[in-house]
């Protein structure tokens, strides 16, 4: 039977016929107690259970999906990953994170098509230009590569720019370790690579309730039975509150719906990934050709996993503006994530007043960039009780103490 | 696409409105006594339900009126339209 991934490995299956393969990951039934329970199969959930097994040795840990893994925002995103943050505490951990991703193929062995193939943020009015320019002076304060440049430079960068555009494209900020990696990839890759350290992946497996006992949690009752732990660990983006609730415990977040689309595939005409806040677009290609277009979350409570028209047609308008070219090409899926937004954009990584319980959460439209740092620093409060050097502002009490870490407004956030 | 029905100005499409969030949202005080728990929470803590939810709505595009209503969060369904200043029907069961 072949495990593992490699050229030898290609070629013996190849020439055996491709009949040696084995499940990239066990199938398991839960059992009746755990170490450690992670509620929530997406990347953070996964890289989670990935990193108890191998940075903290706890090797008897479920993850539990009520759907299949990589289902939910981890395969609704648009797959950029970034560290052009603002504060030392964030830029500091999405940068941690970017570091993971850029070894992380290696690391699973599992081909998470990682392109660093740079990240554009276009100013398009001197105001625009000024936020660039503290954003790449932020950047290289926390020790983050960014490159400014003037508007000819981003058009030799950047091919098929329209000539005579309406919002002018001034200046343009670039991340050149940015990117963007295969989502899917991301989610089968750390599923992959928790199970083969015995890490139990149990799908179709919906908590509906939790085992409280004076103060500390003791497991959760699930479609599949009971399932006994004393730590367990939720990562469930935009359901965060809802489940949150069943413990008990009660989050700052509200809800939205978040859409993206791709186009029909062409052949590769953008090698980079270009966010232009004014325009509200957000772009790149993928490696099967489609544009993956990003849009802006619909501002009222969601949980329906489809955006409105309105976002579309604007998300459309933003992308012709930029490459007129674009304009004949057609729209081959739209969807949408629900997200789980916070007021200061900045994650909650880390307990709650409810002992053993610990969250992972308020990665509002960005979390995605964040899977391996996220999952890092779960793993590392539910394995020892405190928080992770790099996620100790992250708290939950931040918002009683006012501690906020405003990445909302310091790097611009739209949403 | 909401279809959101303006109490001044009839049916309308949802670009020509803006949500101001969840209605019924009372802040603490007086300010002095107000405790550090009870700030937090009416300043960022909000019932996010996977169900009804009452919210305000203004019509910017319009009459630039305030009011409230009660909208389902999966389905998007509103199922009622009340004015500024009071209760609404009552809450469906969650």
């Amino acid at each position: 039977m072949t495990v593992r991934y490699s050229a030898l490995s290609l070629l013996r299956e190849g020439l055996n016929g491709q009949r040696g393969w084995e499940p990239a990951w066990r199938d398991a039934s839960p059992k009746a107690r755990y170490d450690a329970v992670v509620i929530g199969g997406g990347g953070h959930g996964l890289a989670t259970a990935y990193y108890l097994a191998k940075n903290h040795g706890l090797t008897n840990v479920a993850l539990i999906e009520r759907g299949w893994i990589g289902g939910g925002n981890t395969g609704r995103n648009t797959t950029i990953i970034r560290s052009n943050y603002f504060y030392p505490e964030t830029a500091q951990f999405f940068e941690f994170a970017l570091k993971l991703y850029e070894g992380l193929s290696r690391d699973l062995n599992y081909n998470i098509m990682f392109s660093q193939r740079g990240m554009w943020m276009l100013g398009h009015d001197r105001h625009g230009l000024e936020m660039l320019r503290r954003s790449a002076n932020a950047m290289r304060l926390n020790g983050i590569d960014a490159e400014l440049h003037d508007g000819d430079a981003v058009r030799a960068h950047i091919p098929g720019l329209n000539g005579t555009p309406r919002f002018p494209i001034l200046g343009g900020l670039n991340q050149p370790r940015g990117g963007s990696a295969r989502h899917d990839a991301v989610a089968w890759g750390y599923a992959r690579a928790a199970s083969a350290l015995g890490v139990d992946i149990i799908q179709n497996c919906e908590v509906t309730d939790f085992l409280i006992e004076g103060g500390q949690v003791r497991g959760v009752e699930t479609s599949l039975g009971t399932i006994r732990s004393e730590t367990i660990g939720m990562a469930v983006a935009g359901h965060s509150g809802v489940l949150a609730a069943k413990a008990g415990v009660r989050l700052p977040i509200s809800s939205y719906a978040l859409q993206a689309f791709v186009s029909e595939p062409v052949k590769p005409c953008l090698d980079t990934v270009i966010l232009s806040p004014a325009t509200g677009t957000y772009l790149s290609q993928s490696d099967k050709g489609e544009l993956v277009i990003g849009a802006g979350l619909d501002l009222y409570l969601s949980y329906a996993q489809r955006g409105n028209l309105p976002w579309m047609e604007r998300a459309a308008a933003g992308v012709i503006e930029l490459f007129p070219a674009f304009s004949r090409m057609r729209f081959l899926r739209q969807w949408a994530g629900i997200v789980d937004v916070v007021h200061d954009s900045t994650p909650i990584i880390g307990k709650t007043n409810l002992g053993g319980f610990y969250v992972n959460c308020g990665w509002g439209t960005g979390g995605f960039k964040a899977i391996p740092a996220g999952g890092w620093c779960l793993a590392h409060a539910m394995a020892t009780g405190e928080p992770h050097s790099l996620a100790s502002a992250f708290t939950l009490d931040r918002f009683r103490t006012g501690a906020l870490i405003d990445e909302a407004s310091a790097s611009g956030i739209a949403h | 696409m909401l279809l959101i029905n303006c109490p001044n100005c009839g049916p309308r499409p949802e670009i020509e409105f803006r949500c101001g969030g969840e209605s019924h949202i009372e802040r603490p005080g007086p300010h002095g006594e107000v405790t550090d728990e009870a700030w937090s929470d009416y300043l960022f803590y909000r019932s996010n339900p996977k169900a009804e939810h009452r919210e305000r709505w203004v019509h910017a595009g319009g009459c630039r009126r305030w009011f409230n209503l009660v909208r389902d969060t999966v389905t998007h369904r509103i199922t009622a339209v009340y004015p500024m200043g009071e209760a609404g029907p009552a809450e469906a069961a969650r």
